[in-house]
């Protein structure tokens, strides 16, 4: 490739690569401003940066939220039950007169939250932390490296949210007659609480994960942690009916998705039947915190080598 | 702890003394860790460069250079000694000092997901300017770097060159009192590297003090006040261009490489003359450091005749950065 640009200071006739003027240059330092940087500018900044991506990106993060719950809600609750072949929910809590819409509508919503908050955080960090570096970038600006393990979260959490936002209207409008989940919110406050505190879940474990994840093993993530996650996480059955295998009912509780599912149905369809509150909100908060401490400590030793 | 303590008493000092400089370093060291043991990177550097110098770090690929401007940069944390950039402990006051401090990497860092405006408006408000005043800025380093026609183009559409003056433009956003460029030039061709040069040249006239690292000797010698020549984790010598020269007695280096192995006591008649600095003799290759040069390759030839060897091949190294690392490290400087 021949160079284009000019060693001199006129500037170039096609335009293609214009020399930097040392008249130019000069006036940078000269007229330079002297910004007086704050932790809250800088953490502002960095956010407004991840809407500007977000944005640039909307239609390919829109499509990436709603395909997978929309196809899954369409085969489940319009197919399935047109062609004849209805899931069938046994006994216990879920049983009588549930709909398997019902079952999935808070399922998939937390499948989202953990969905979103891996892809938001995990994959830009795992970019990052590769051969380029370019996190670098990031770790100049003037805060703490704490402090940038905490706005991946806020960001990736926010994502998270928003994706939650996204399909609730298609679960809940995508059905066949008779199909429809009875959805029925009576406490808001803790509708927002069960989703925040969810989103910041998901995001604390999408920065462990993005810091201790080999690049070259990225597929791992889908077999080996998305999917059991999400297929042994109540998505798809609520935790109170798996007591017919009660071995696999205790084992399923070291996944932090079942109180993701359960805290949902807790507050969007507690008809259903669902675990006990505190254990849910326990875990949410102390999850957060805890995988959250643990993201950002593995986070700071891997910026600062 | 020690480091806080020691290090605000020298700024204290320095307060009474005038300005602190603008880098300096004790006994600087980093060891890293790892599986087949500890593997020394930068071993005691002392460095002392003032405000408005142009100061370079110079050595081969693995010399410790990046792990040291890594250390002033507080994105690798020493494992012994101090440093100070702009009067701060880096290891204390790591904010404090990215603050003040412009850096570009040796890897390209640039922001993909944004445009090359964006890439500086975002730096800029990360830096604490107001959305209206980074995207003013912008414009300016925009222009000021010749970046004019690709200001909406993606970071990852810009070549070698463009991304290399767009990192440098990024790293001024917000007048930095110390800029770090860490290999700026490497892998671009002849002529944008002379054009980056000419951007530093200015930056330097403008007062902006610069810390640069690099393995190509010509950079150092074209562009820098004040060299430091690095290997394997130490410093060799430090100085002007002039005083490495003078001070190592490095002069003309001349080596005669003969057909077979070299007996005692060829050159034995040049060792022992005042102009000469020393002799090495390696198996087939005979090495003389002299002030006069001239007429010792003639020596060499006939002395070879004599004792039965044919010339094979001979150099002769005008004065140079590569002669003083020949004579500081006895080794061949290799890019």
């Amino acid at each position: 490739m021949t160079s284009t640009i000019r060693t001199t200071a006129a500037p170039a006739a096609d335009g293609k690569a214009a020399v930097p003027a040392a008249s130019g240059i000069a006036a940078l330092i000269a007229g330079a401003p002297t910004p007086q940087p704050t932790m809250t500018k800088t953490f502002a900044a960095m956010m407004a940066r991840e809407l500007r991506v977000l944005r640039r990106n909307a239609i390919a993060t829109f499509t990436r939220a709603v395909m997978q719950p929309l196809l899954f809600v369409f085969v489940f609750t319009y197919v399935m039950p047109k062609i004849g072949g209805g899931v069938f929910l046994g006994g216990g809590a879920a049983g009588g007169g549930t709909t398997f819409a019902t079952i999935l509508v808070p399922g998939l919503m937390a499948s989202m939250l953990l969905m979103q908050g891996i892809m938001a955080v995990t994959f830009p960090l795992v970019m990052e932390f590769s051969w380029q570096r370019t996190i670098e970038d990031r770790a100049l600006a003037p805060v703490p490296i704490s402090v940038l393990a905490i706005q991946k979260i806020t960001a990736g959490a926010a994502q998270s949210f928003i994706g939650a936002l996204i399909v609730f209207p298609i679960v809940l409008v995508v059905h066949a007659a008779g199909q429809a989940p009875h959805v029925h919110v009576t406490n808001w406050p803790l509708l927002a609480l069960i989703l925040l505190t969810a989103s910041l879940l998901t995001a604390a474990l999408g920065l462990l994960l993005g810091t201790i994840m080999d690049p070259r093993k990225m597929q791992m993530l889908f077999a080996a942690i998305l999917l059991p996650a999400t297929m042994l996480g109540c998505v798809y059955y609520p935790w109170s009916a798996l007591h017919h295998i009660r071995w696999l009912q205790i084992a399923v509780l070291v996944n932090p998705m079942v109180y993701m599912s359960e805290g949902l149905r807790a507050v969007l369809t507690p008809g259903t039947g669902h675990m006990a509150l505190w254990a849910i909100l326990l875990v949410l908060v102390g999850g957060t915190v805890v995988f959250g401490y643990l993201g950002a400590r593995t986070f700071t030793r891997r910026v600062l080598n | 702890m020690t480091p806080t303590a020691r290090g605000e008493s020298w700024a204290a000092e320095a307060v009474a003394q005038g300005p602190p400089a603008a880098i300096r370093t004790q006994d600087l060291r980093k060891t890293y860790k790892t599986s087949r043991g500890d593997v020394p990177a930068v071993c005691g550097i002392d460095l002392d460069v003032s405000g408005g110098e142009f100061f370079g770090l110079l050595g081969p690929n693995g010399a410790g250079k990046s792990t040291t401007i890594g250390m002033l940069t507080t994105l690798v944390l020493p494992t012994g000694g101090q440093a100070w950039v702009a009067g701060i402990d880096v290891v204390a006051d790591p904010v404090g000092v990215k603050r003040r401090i412009g850096v570009v990497t040796q890897n390209n860092t640039l922001d993909m997901q944004l445009t090359v405006t964006e890439n500086l408006e975002f730096r800029s408000r990360f830096f604490g300017l107001g959305p209206r005043e980074a995207g003013r800025r912008a414009g300016q380093l925009i222009e000021a770097f010749g970046l004019g026609d690709r200001r909406k183009a993606m970071a990852t559409d810009l070549s070698g060159g463009q991304a290399r003056r767009l990192l440098i433009a990024r790293s001024l956003v917000h007048r930095p009192e110390v800029l770090f460029l860490d290999e700026p030039t490497a892998g671009l061709d002849p002529q944008t590297r002379v054009n980056l040069w000419d951007i530093l040249r200015v930056l330097h006239d403008e007062g902006q003090t610069i810390l640069l690292t690099t393995h190509y000797m010509e950079e150092a010698e074209a562009l820098c006040d004040r060299i430091a020549v690095v290997d394997h984790g130490k410093v060799l010598a430090a100085g002007t261009v002039d005083e490495l020269k003078a001070g190592t007695g490095a002069d003309t280096v001349i080596t005669v490489r003969y057909e077979s192995p070299v007996p005692e006591g060829l050159a034995a008649s040049l060792a022992g003359r005042p102009s000469v600095g020393k002799v090495e003799t390696d198996r087939d290759r005979v090495r003389v450091f002299t002030r006069e040069p001239e007429g010792v390759l003639g020596e060499l030839v006939a002395a070879g005749a004599s004792a039965g060897l044919t010339v094979r091949d001979a150099t002769q190294l005008k004065p140079s950065l590569e002669t003083v690392f020949l004579t500081l490290t006895g080794r061949e400087y290799r890019e």
